[in-house]
Parts: structure tokens; sequence; C-alpha cells
């Protein structure tokens, strides 16, 4: 089992690495992008286990360690 | 009084606290490796700046799953006093024993320079040295100094007189000029609820002498030894 956890900092949360990609995409000349915002993938591999409990456990460590929820949100994707 | 400084792998301002806690208290403070699951008996906890497990993931957040950390919260919890330094503030925040978080610079530069700090609230133990409303000089040194909380613990931290030191001018105005990480209030430096655990992002350890360049980091630590006693 596979799981990859998007972590992005929340709305309202400055992100400076965002604003200065946004800077340089406009240098390059993308005038359509309004904002950017970024963030990280974690891709994780699993011993196997139910989509259920998987989802629990990673649930788990998003809370934990792999994001800080005082200022990011994160979303799981289970991957077959 | 004993004191303790715990020792993550990627510290780099543990000795320089050890200087600075000796020089203030007599004698040596206590090395605490990370690993280590027990702490020796003491009066006083510093986590030292640095950068422990080399920032990987966020800024803290490993050093702050360590063996070590979970008894330094217990600790915390049960009163004793601990000083949270640059890096040591960032592990704090993320073990929950102080609100909010530390972002990267809003200017995305590592800042390092002697910044101007208005003294913000009252804490005998940690700021007695000094009077109400002075301005002391410290340095920072960091790339993720940005404090962060959303509106209402930002508020409840200014109600509850928990915001420690302040960025600001020499004459204690705070501007923007004088914020050099975009740390929303102005905020420097914080207690938890129960004053006993203080993070901030300056290094009082690195002016400790004239030859250094100051003394207010001298009588921070002066002052806290003498009222821990």
């Amino acid at each position: 089992m596979k799981a990859r956890v998007y972590v992005s900092l929340k709305n309202g949360v400055l992100d400076p690495q965002g604003k200065a990609i946004s800077h340089s995409l406009h240098g390059l000349g993308f005038d359509e992008v309004l904002d950017v915002r970024q963030g990280k993938t974690i891709d994780l591999d699993l011993a196997d286990m139910d989509r259920e409990s998987a989802e629990a456990e990673v649930e788990k460590m998003c809370q934990q360690l792999l994001a800080n929820t005082v200022i990011e949100n994160y979303s799981i994707e289970l991957l077959d | 009084m004993k004191a303790a400084v715990i020792v993550f792998p990627g510290s780099n301002c543990d000795r320089d606290l050890k200087v600075a806690l000796t020089q203030s208290m007599g004698r040596e403070p206590t090395m605490v490796w990370h690993g280590d699951s027990e702490l020796p008996d003491t009066d006083l906890i510093a986590i030292p700046g640095g950068f422990s497990y080399g920032d990987y993931l966020r800024s803290g957040a490993m050093a702050a799953n360590s063996p070590i950390m979970r008894e330094v919260v217990k600790k915390a919890q049960g009163g004793t006093p601990v000083l949270a330094i640059c890096n040591g503030f960032q592990v704090a925040t993320e073990t929950g024993m102080l609100p909010g978080a530390l972002l990267r610079n809003a200017r995305q530069k590592f800042v390092c320079r002697d910044v101007d700090l208005l003294i913000t609230a009252e804490n005998e133990r940690f700021v007695g040295g000094f009077e109400p409303g002075e301005v002391v000089r410290f340095p920072v040194a960091h790339h993720d100094g940005n404090f962060y909380a959303d509106e209402d613990k930002l508020n409840e931290l200014e109600a509850e007189g928990q915001i420690a030191f302040k960025y600001a001018t020499v004459s204690g105005d705070l501007t923007d000029e004088a914020n050099p990480n975009g740390s929303l209030n102005n905020i420097a430096g914080i207690y938890n609820k129960a004053g006993n655990v203080l993070g901030l992002m300056p290094h009082p350890e690195r002016l400790i002498s004239k030859e250094l360049g100051g003394t207010d980091g001298k009588r921070f630590f002066d002052h806290l030894v003498n009222s821990i006693g």
C-alpha cells in the first residue's frame, strides 16, 4: 500500500516562497498567474493493510508529525 | 542552582549557552543528549539554538519528538522553568509547550544582526532584572523566525500578557523597519500561560561581555539565576 500526503500552508498564513515563485513566473511573462501557494508531498510506502486502517494510520502520522496543524493543512491520498 | 542544556544533533548554540550559564551560575550546567530519556535533577532547562536534525520537515519538528523532549514537556507542565532560544523556541512550539509557529522569514532571507527588543510583559523570573518598558539588545540569527498565530490566539496572547519581547526601535517604537522577519505584532518572544516557559528568537547568550559587543544578555542570565536561586 502506498500513500501520498499533501501538506500546504493554511489560507491566511503568509507564504513567502509562493510569493517569490509568483514574482518569478511574472518575470517570465506568465501574466495569467494570479497567486501561487506552494507545499510539499510526502510519499509513504506502507506494509500491506486494508484501506481503512491505512487511512487511519496516516491520519495519525499527519497529526503527530507530518503536518503542523497550527499553520498547515494536509490531505491524504491512498495509491494502490 | 542547577541547569540542564538539551543538545540535539545540529544544535550549535549549546556551548554558548553553557558559557553564559556558567558565567552567571558559577558552575557548569549539565549537557543532556537528545536520545536520553531521563533529565537530571535541575532547576532550569535550556533548549539551545541551532539546526536540530538539519531542520528537516519543519524547523524543530524532529527534535520535538525526541525522547528527551517528552521529559522536558512533563517537567514544564510540573512548573520547571524552561528557556527556549531560537531553534529551541521552534522546538517548543512544535511540542505544544508554547502556542503559535515560526514561519520562514517574510523577506526569505537569513537574518543575522543585533536587534532592539521592548520588554512587553512582566515576568519576575525571566525579566525582573529589567525595567518594564525597557529596550534591550540581543542578536538574532535565523531563517524561520516569523511568528504566527491565528487572530484569536494572538489577541489572547496580548490580553494575557504572554508576549515577552517585541522587535522595536532603540526608543521602543514598534515599527515595521524594526521587525527583522515579519513576525505578527513584532513578536520576538512569548511565555506559556503559566509563565514558566519562555521562547524567544533572539540570543541573549551571545551578548554576555563587552568584548562581544554588549552585556544585556549577561544581565538577563544574572537575574534569571538569582531569581531561581
